[in-house]
C-alpha cells in the first residue's frame, strides 16, 4: 500500500478510458430515462450484499446499439465499505472527507453551510449514524418502468441483504428546468475523454476537464495523480481483478474509474422565493423577473446576462451562448452581478486575469502587478474546482404564478448529485469558498443569492443581502432575503469502477457473519 | 503614519506543566482557540493596538522527520510562543501590557521554565525573550486598529445613508451624492457621533531610514555582484544535487491532527495559521533560507504593503522565525476564508514564492531550481503543510468579520468623501464602492 511517485504526464500517451469498466453515469446523464429513484440501503447481511452486489445489473458507460430502457448505478459510504469487510487499512487510503462523511464533524458542517435550520440534526437522512446510508443505488427508468425495475431489482436475496433507509428518493429528469422556473444543467466541464489535453499549457477558461478531475486512476489538472487506494496483490489476492496503476504498475489501483459522488437532497420554497421578489419589486412583474435573473445570472429560459464570449463577441447560436461566455469582460459584475448563482458556482476565471498574454506580463503577474481595480485577481483558477453535475429534481415544477398562489405546498427540490475525484479541492470547494462564502470576490454580507443560509456571520452581521453593482453610483441592495432553499439529507459516496466493485465485494477469510 | 510591529516572543514550558498551561490559554477562548476579548486572563479588548495576537504551543511533532535525513533529531522541548501585531513600538506595547495584566501574565508565565509568579521584573522577563523575526509581512503599513474601526463605523453609517439618498435621482450623479454623504458625516463629525482621527506623521527620520534602507539594500547586492556571480554556480550545482537526493514526505496527517486543527478553523472570516518544521540539515540550507528570508523581508518592507503579497490579497499579517539556532522555522499568518481555499490560492498563485523559502524544510516536495516543482505537486504540499501545522491555543482578532479587502475599501471610501479634488473616473469608482 503506497502512493508512489509523484508522475507528470504527457498527453497523448494514454489509452482510450475503459468505458466498459466505468459506471454509466460518469459519462451519461441517463436523460432519456425519465424516471429515477435513489434507494438508501444499510447492509444487515455482509453475505447476501455481497452475493446481490455481484450480480447486480450495474450499466456501464459503454456506448449499446439501443440506449437502455433502465439503467442502474452503485455507490457506498465508508460505513458502507467497512459493513462489506473491506479492510480499515484500504478504507484509510480514500479521500478523508468522504471517510468522515459529510455530516462527520462540525468543522465541516460550517465550512458548508450546513448550520441552521440545514444543520445535519435536523436532515431526514445521513445526519447521524442510525440514518446514514451505506449504499446508495440509482435507478433510471423509461417512463412508467420504474416499479418494475425496482421489482425485478427487490429480490430475496436484497431483502435480506439491505434495510431500506426512509423512503426511496424519488425523482424525474423533469424536462429542464429546475423549481425557481429556471433552465438549469447548462454549464457542465467537458471531461477529456481522449486525454489529449496538456492541463498545464491550457490555462484560460476552458470547458474541457482533465479526465482525472472525474475519474480516479487518470491524470488530473494538475498534471498528477489524486491518491486513492492502491492495492499490493502480492498480499491481497483479490485485488488481482483489479487493474495496475498508472503511475505505479507494480500497485493494483482500487480507484481507477472510480469517482466520488455528492448527494444533496435540498429542499426549495419556490412560494417563497417568488413572493419575496414580488414583495421586492413591489408586484412589478418585469422587474421581479429582472431581479430573479440578477440573482441567477441568467434569464428563465437560460440566457446568460452576461453577452460576450472570451473574444468579447457575442455568438450568434443561442444554444452556444448559454455556455460560451466568460465574465471577462464584466470584472466589476455590472451586466451580471458578483454575487449571481451562476457567477459563484463557476467564476470561469483562468489562472491569470485577462490581458497576461505575453511572457513578461505574465511574470509581472506573479509579482502581483499591474493592479487595474479594486477586487481583480481574488478569484481565479476555476480549473481545478469544476465539479460534473448528475442531480434531479423531485416534485413538481411550478410556474412563478402557481408558486406565487402557493396553493401546492407539496416538498419539492433537488437531488444534487455531483462527481468528482477530490472532494475538498472540487465540491466542498466551490461550497465553502464560492456559494456561501460571504466574502466572494470582494462582496460582504450576501451568500449565494439562492442557496445562502441567511444565518448571521460570526460577529453577529446580517449576511441576508443580495448586491447589484451599477457603473457609477453605489451598488442596488437588497436585504432581508430569508432562505430559499434547506438542506434534508446529504452524503459523500464512493462510485466505483466495476472491476473495483468486484473486488469491494470479495468475501475475506476469517470474517465471522 | 504609525508602523505596525511585531511582537514574537518565546519561552520553553516547564514540562510538568504544559497541560494546566493548555487548560489555563483555554480558559481564555470562548469558541476552540478563538479568544473571548474580555477574558480575565489578558483581556484584549482593552488593547487599542493589538490587531491580532495569539497564544500558540510549539511542539516538534514531526521532529522524527529527521530521521528521512539518516540523522538523529535534537530534541525540542515544548515552547509557548506569543505572537501580536501592533500599533507602535514593542516597548511601550510591552510596558502596557505588564500594566494592564501583570497578574494574567504571571500566571501564564510561570508555567514557563526560569520564571515564577513572583518574579521581581517581568517587563526586563519579556524583553529578555523576545526574538526577532527574519522576515514580516503587513497587509497595509500605517492603517492603525483604531482607523480600521472608525473607517468602518463610517462605512457602515454610509451604508446606512444610501437608500434614503438614492431615492433622489440626482444623486445618481455621484458628485451630488458625494456631497450629500460629506454634508451628512460632517454633521455628524460635529456632533460627535463619529469620529475620524487624522493619522500621526511619520518622524522625518524614520522616512529618511526607510528610503535609505529601500535604495541601500540593492546598491550593496550590485557592489557584491562580482562575489554573487562567482558563488552562483558552484552554489546552484549544490543545489541541484541536493534537491535531486532530499527525501520527500510521504505520509498523511492523520485523522486526529487534522480534527484538533479544523476544529477552531471558520469560527471567524479570518483564520489563523501556525507552522512549524525543521529546516534540512546542513549550512547550505540553514544560509539559504537566510538570505531568502532576508530577500522576502525586503519585498514585504518596500514593495508589498499595500493590500498584497504578489497576488495574494488575504493576508493580514505574517512572519517568518528561525529558531533553534536557525535550524527550525515558525510561520505564523492571519488569512481570510477557510484553511483549504488559503492553500489553493497559494498553489495557484504563488507556488514559486512557498516553494522559495519553504522547500528549505524537511519533506517539501521536490522542487527545481527552488522555484519549481514543490507546492505545484498539490497533495503532497498540502499534507507536508497539514502536517507541520499546529493549533493555536488562544487567538485574538480586533475587527471579528472584516477582511482586509474590506479594510482596503473601507479606506477607500473615507478618502474619496474627504478628498479635495477626484477626477470624473475615480469619484464613479468611489461611487461603487459605496
Amino acid at each position: 500500500m503506497g502512493t508512489g511517485p509523484v508522475s507528470t504526464t504527457r498527453p497523448g500517451l494514454h489509452a482510450a478510458p475503459e468505458y466498459d469498466d466505468i459506471q454509466g453515469l460518469v459519462r451519461y446523464g441517463h436523460g432519456h430515462l425519465s424516471d429515477s429513484c435513489f434507494l438508501l440501503l444499510q447492509i444487515q447481511q455482509a453475505d447476501a450484499a455481497r452475493q446481490w452486489l455481484e450480480a447486480a445489473p450495474v450499466t456501464s458507460a459503454a456506448t449499446s446499439e439501443s440506449p437502455p430502457d433502465f439503467a442502474l448505478q452503485v455507490a457506498f459510504s465508508a460505513p458502507g465499505l467497512i459493513a462489506l469487510g473491506v479492510p480499515e487499512s484500504v478504507i484509510a487510503e480514500f479521500d478523508l472527507p468522504w471517510q468522515q462523511g459529510m455530516s462527520g464533524n462540525s468543522g465541516r458542517s460550517r465550512r458548508l453551510g450546513d448550520v441552521g435550520a440545514s444543520d445535519p440534526t435536523h436532515w431526514d437522512w445521513g445526519g447521524e449514524s442510525a440514518t446514514a446510508p451505506h449504499v446508495l443505488l440509482l435507478l433510471y427508468s423509461q417512463r412508467g418502468r420504474l416499479a418494475e425495475f425496482q421489482a425485478s431489482l427487490q429480490d430475496e436475496v436484497f431483502d435480506t441483504a439491505f434495510l431500506l433507509v426512509g423512503d426511496a428518493l424519488t425523482a424525474s429528469a423533469g424536462g429542464m428546468r429546475e423549481h425557481f422556473a429556471f433552465v438549469d444543467g447548462i454549464s457542465q466541464p467537458a471531461p477529456d475523454w481522449e486525454q489529449k489535453l496538456d492541463p498545464v499549457s491550457e490555462r484560460d477558461y476552458r470547458h474541457q476537464m482533465a479526465l482525472g478531475e472525474l475519474l480516479l486512476g487518470y491524470a488530473n489538472e494538475y498534471g498528477q495523480y489524486t491518491a486513492r487506494p492502491l492495492v499490493d496483490a502480492s498480499h491481497d489476492p483479490a485485488a488481482t481483478v483489479l487493474p495496475p496503476a498508472a503511475e505505479s504498475p507494480h500497485y493494483r489501483d482500487l480507484g481507477r474509474n472510480g469517482s466520488y459522488l455528492v448527494l444533496r437532497q435540498l429542499e426549495q420554497n419556490p412560494h417563497l422565493f417568488w413572493s419575496t421578489l414580488n414583495h421586492l419589486a413591489q408586484g412589478d412583474e418585469q422587474r421581479r423577473d429582472e431581479l430573479a435573473a440578477a440573482m441567477v445570472g441568467r434569464q428563465r429560459d437560460g440566457t446568460p446576462l452576461e453577452p460576450f464570449d472570451q473574444q468579447g463577441n457575442t455568438p450568434p447560436d443561442s444554444r452556444q451562448r448559454a455556455n460560451d461566455f466568460t465574465f471577462n469582460g464584466d470584472p466589476l459584475g455590472q451586466v451580471c452581478p458578483l454575487g449571481a448563482h451562476i457567477r459563484r458556482a463557476n467564476p470561469r476565471t483562468g489562472d491569470f486575469p485577462p490581458g497576461a498574454n505575453t511572457l513578461l506580463k505574465r511574470l509581472l503577474r506573479q509579482l502581483g502587478f499591474p493592479r487595474r481595480h479594486p477586487g481583480e485577481d481574488l478569484i481565479a483558477s476555476t480549473r481545478f474546482h469544476r465539479i460534473l453535475r448528475r442531480g434531479r429534481v423531485y416534485g413538481d415544477v411550478l410556474s412563478p404564478e402557481a408558486a406565487l398562489a402557493g396553493t401546492d405546498n407539496t416538498p419539492r427540490g433537488l437531488h444534487f448529485i455531483c462527481l468528482g475525484t477530490d472532494l475538498a479541492r472540487q465540491f466542498e470547494f466551490v461550497q465553502n469558498a464560492w456559494i456561501a462564502s460571504a466574502h466572494f470576490a470582494g462582496l460582504g454580507g450576501e451568500s449565494d443569492p439562492l442557496l445562502g443560509t441567511r444565518e448571521p456571520l460570526p460577529g453577529g452581521e446580517a449576511n441576508d443581502s443580495f448586491s447589484l453593482p451599477r457603473e457609477g453610483c453605489p451598488a442596488h441592495r437588497v436585504s432581508g432575503l430569508p432562505r430559499f432553499v434547506t438542506l434534508r439529507g446529504g452524503g459523500y459516496f464512493f462510485l466505483p469502477g466495476l472491476r473495483a466493485l468486484r473486488y469491494l465485494c470479495t468475501r475475506r477469510d476469517g470474517e465471522n457473519h | 503614519m504609525t508602523d505596525q510591529s511585531t511582537v514574537t516572543l518565546f519561552a520553553r514550558i516547564a514540562p510538568a506543566k504544559l497541560d494546566a498551561l493548555r487548560t489555563l490559554l483555554a480558559t481564555m477562548t470562548a469558541a476552540p482557540g478563538l479568544a473571548d476579548p474580555h477574558n480575565a486572563v489578558i483581556p484584549f479588548y482593552q488593547f487599542q493596538q493589538i490587531h491580532m495576537a495569539r497564544f500558540t504551543i510549539l511542539e516538534a511533532l514531526t521532529n522524527d522527520d529527521m530521521r528521512l535525513h539518516g540523522r538523529a533529531p535534537r530534541p525540542w522541548p515544548p515552547t509557548l510562543a506569543f505572537v501580536a501585531d501592533i500599533d507602535g513600538p514593542v516597548d511601550v506595547f510591552l510596558a502596557e501590557l505588564c500594566i494592564r495584566c501583570d497578574a494574567g501574565l504571571r500566571q501564564i508565565f510561570s508555567h514557563c521554565l526560569g520564571f515564577r509568579s513572583t518574579h521581581p521584573h517581568l517587563l526586563q522577563w519579556l524583553h529578555e525573550h523576545l526574538e526577532p523575526a527574519q522576515a514580516t509581512y503587513t497587509n497595509w503599513r500605517g492603517r492603525t486598529v483604531l482607523q480600521v474601526r472608525q473607517e468602518q463605523t463610517l462605512s457602515a453609517t454610509i451604508r446606512q445613508a444610501l437608500p434614503d439618498l438614492m431615492q433622489q435621482p440626482a444623486n445618481r450623479n455621484p458628485n451630488a451624492l458625494r456631497q450629500q454623504l460629506r454634508a451628512h458625516i460632517e454633521a455628524l463629525q460635529n456632533n460627535g457621533e463619529i469620529e475620524l482621527s487624522a493619522p500621526q506623521a511619520a518622524p522625518i527620520g524614520r522616512v529618511l531610514r526607510r528610503w535609505l534602507h529601500a535604495i541601500g539594500i540593492p546598491l550593496l547586492l550590485l557592489a557584491l555582484l562580482p562575489i554573487a556571480l562567482i558563488v552562483a554556480i558552484p552554489w546552484l550545482i549544490w543545489l541541484r544535487y541536493l534537491e535531486r537526493s532530499d527525501p520527500e514526505n510521504t505520509e498523511r496527517p492523520s485523522a486526529d491532527h487534522l480534527d484538533r486543527l479544523v476544529a477552531q478553523e471558520d469560527l471567524n472570516v479570518t483564520n489563523h495559521f501556525n507552522v512549524f518544521g525543521q529546516v534540512k540539515p546542513g549550512l547550505f540550507r540553514r544560509l539559504t533560507i537566510r538570505a531568502l528570508l532576508c530577500l522576502l523581508n525586503y519585498a514585504a518592507q518596500h514593495i508589498y504593503h499595500r493590500g498584497y503579497l504578489t497576488r495574494i490579497q488575504t493576508i493580514h499579517f505574517a512572519r517568518w522565525v528561525l529558531m533553534d539556532k536557525g535550524r527550525r522555522v515558525y510561520f505564523a499568518s492571519n488569512y481570510d476564508g477557510s484553511a483549504e481555499s488559503y492553500m489553493d490560492d497559494f498553489i495557484n498563485k504563488v507556488a514559486w514564492g512557498l516553494n522559495l523559502v519553504f522547500s528549505n524544510g524537511i519533506g517539501y516536495p521536490r522542487t527545481r531550481f527552488l522555484i519549481l516543482g514543490g507546492a505545484e505537486y498539490e497533495q503532497r504540499y498540502k499534507a507536508t503543510l497539514r502536517r507541520n501545522q499546529l493549533p493555536s491555543e488562544c487567538w485574538y482578532k480586533a475587527y471579528p468579520g472584516l477582511t482586509a479587502v474590506e479594510l482596503a475599501r473601507n479606506a477607500r471610501i473615507r478618502d474619496g468623501l474627504f478628498a479635495r479634488h477626484l477626477s470624473q473616473r475615480a469619484l464613479r469608482q468611489w461611487a461603487q464602492d459605496l
